[in-house]
């Protein structure tokens, strides 16, 4: 496994400011992520709401400018080039997006959602040809193809996630930023989405960044977690590893923050988290994370810890893995 | 081979459920009775207008001063003014200005205020800046004024009325068009086609103004009415429409005198400009529903 891993996409030192009107105060969305997507893996991308999931799946397939800092796909840096250089590379890396209710035009047929990525890149030459290949896609994805004609209105939230799973996909991509595409459905449909997307991936040898926050979603999901705070990449691990032993405090705190659908699992004594996430406005000195947790030392209140490698896993703690003890 | 054959026209005729705007038209004469009777009722008129030379009586201007202020009669359907014309021969030529400068200044005002808003809601920057400020500008100045000064340096003519009233009728569609294109552009599936690499041109067209198509319907058939009526304070301070010619706000006006010496003269045109507004209205009912994809199974 370890020799055939190919670099599909990654960031180097990649940060994204947004303005917020006011002179020189600025949010830091991302800062300085330096990350790595292996071809065929899933990379999932969790963290608090807020702590810059999404801006960061954005900023890597360039939805968003990058304020600074690189991206690199498949050697190529996308970062440096201009709108009509990367159009080419565009139908390569897809969207799925949150809200399967929003991210659907409502005035448009499920063939012309469907078609839209076809008819931008003009694959297909006649109507009929596209017809067949949006049906094709919907059949794919597993909504009846008689569907065709109807509107999203007229279909149900795992359904709709489908059709934007099937526009996704229409263009073969080589990556897909799910950005936490099963939030918003109903747990019993949630599985069956998550199926699929695991499904496609197999068949079009998908490479997927999996935005989310639901941890039991991500286990079942990714191949690789990267644990995202304020912007900046706290632990990237192996899941296995990652959910046993969980080198970065914010971590261990995200882990047991999980509830226990039983009752007797659950146990008095496990840590939460108290305090609030620091502005991103104004980011603390040191490690970012020191304003919350229980194990900062002098040394974490004024150097920022870097990202360091053990083994195959990051870690950016000055303490890494030491409160185990 | 034959197998795929016989797939695509099966897929074919089921996506035969997506049907053009012809038979939208259709569908919405089939459900929406009222809708229906409005259109004819505009078409009526409209040919009414068209061949009113034809079908009036008499002439445009012609007098018969002994039957001045007349009831109607069957010599005069609906009576005679203070100058003894026929106030029907009047009615038809009438519609023929007041329908234009109902509908045409309106159309002009909505392309323009479309184009205008969606460029400013969509590209924003120092585009959103200029046209906005523009807006603006129009908005300020009243429109009879404005009016006044296209015609000092223009001339009295029917035309002049249009650019005068097309000139303040674009700034509130622009700016309507504007605001719901700003958040029509931050949603989920205007996005998600930027994601794929659609062009903003046809984001603007097929995402943005589709789902902006209720409110201008409703800007337009209000706009309608509001033209027909400034024609007529238009024309009444000697701007626009003159004297021997017809127009619907011109016998409004005229027909203020004798209102309770002869109420018939300013119940006509009043009518009739009620119906025509109404028919819009109606007519843009329907047509808001048919366009729905949310009304299409009920």
């Amino acid at each position: 496994m370890n020799e055939e891993k190919q670099i599909l996409i990654e960031s180097r030192n990649l940060t994204k400011e947004f303005d917020t009107g006011k002179k020189g105060v600025k949010v830091h969305a991302v800062n300085d992520v330096t990350l790595q997507i292996y071809k065929g893996e899933t990379l999932a991308l969790v963290g608090e709401s807020g702590c810059g999931k999404s801006t960061l799946g954005r900023t890597l397939i360039r939805m968003l400018p990058a304020t600074a800092g690189q991206v690199y796909f498949q050697g190529q840096e996308i970062t440096a080039l201009t709108d009509k250089e990367f159009r080419p590379l565009r139908p390569k890396m897809q969207m799925v997006f949150q809200d399967p209710y929003a991210s659907l035009d409502p005035r448009m047929t499920v063939r012309d959602i469907v078609a839209e990525p076809l008819n931008t890149y003009k694959v297909c030459k006649t109507r009929q040809e596209t017809t067949q290949r949006v049906s094709e896609l919907l059949e794919a994805v597993g909504v009846p193809v008689e569907f065709l004609g109807r509107y999203p209105h007229q279909f149900s939230g795992g359904q709709r996630q489908r059709i934007g799973i099937a526009r996704a996909i229409a263009l073969r991509p080589e990556l897909i930023v799910c950005d936490e595409p099963v939030s918003a459905l109903d747990v019993s449909v949630q599985s069956q989405v998550l199926n699929l997307l695991k499904d496609l991936q197999k068949e079009y040898a998908l490479t997927y960044l999996f935005i989310g926050h639901d941890l039991s979603v991500i286990d079942f999901m990714a191949d690789r977690v990267c644990v995202l705070f304020l912007g900046q990449v706290c632990e990237l691990a192996p899941r296995k590893e990652l959910f046993e032993k969980p080198l970065h405090p914010y971590t261990s705190f995200l882990l047991d923050a999980i509830p226990h659908a039983d009752p007797h699992l659950r146990n008095s004594s496990r840590k939460l988290l108290t305090g609030e996430i620091p502005s991103p406005l104004a980011l603390p000195s040191g490690c970012s994370f020191h304003t919350r947790c229980p194990y900062a030392t002098e040394e974490c209140r004024t150097t920022k810890p870097e990202l360091k490698a053990y083994g195959d896993r990051q870690c950016a703690c000055h303490h890494a893995g030491d409160f185990h003890s | 081979m034959d197998e795929s054959i016989r797939n695509q026209e099966s897929l074919q005729s089921q996506i035969g459920e997506k049907d053009g705007i012809g038979e939208k038209l259709l569908r919405m004469c089939r459900q929406n009775k009222l809708a229906a009777f409005s259109a004819v009722l505009i078409l009526v008129i409209i040919l009414m207008a068209i061949l009113a030379p034809v079908i009036a009586p008499y002439g445009e201007a012609e007098q018969d001063l002994l039957n001045r202020l007349q009831g109607p009669s069957a010599k005069h359907l609906l009576g005679t003014d203070e100058l003894g014309r026929d106030v029907f021969t009047r009615l038809l030529y009438g519609a023929r200005v007041s329908l234009t400068i109902g509908i045409l200044p309106s159309l002009i005002s909505l392309a323009v205020g479309v184009i205008a808003g969606l460029l400013a809601g969509y590209v924003g920057g120092a585009v959103d800046y200029i046209i906005m400020r523009l807006a603006d500008i129009m908005l300020s100045i009243p429109s009879l004024l404005l009016a006044m000064v296209v015609t000092y340096t223009m001339g009295t003519s029917t035309v002049t009325l249009f650019v005068a009233l097309s000139m303040t009728g674009w700034a509130s569609v622009a700016r309507v068009v504007r605001s719901q294109t700003l958040s029509l552009k931050e949603s989920e599936y205007v996005q998600a086609a930027q994601s794929i690499g659609v062009s903003k041109l046809v984001i603007m067209l097929r995402h943005i103004l589709p789902n902006c198509l209720p409110s201008l319907i409703v800007l337009f058939t209000l706009n309608i009415p509001s033209a027909i009526l400034s024609e007529s304070s238009l024309s009444f301070l000697g701007i626009g429409v003159q004297m021997p010619q017809a127009s619907w706000g011109l016998m409004v006006n005229q027909a203020k005198e004798f209102l309770f010496t002869a109420p018939w003269l300013c119940l006509s045109p009043c009518l009739a400009i009620m119906i025509v507004v109404l028919a819009f209205n109606f007519l843009g009912d329907g047509l808001r529903d048919v366009l729905d994809p949310y009304m299409k199974n009920q």
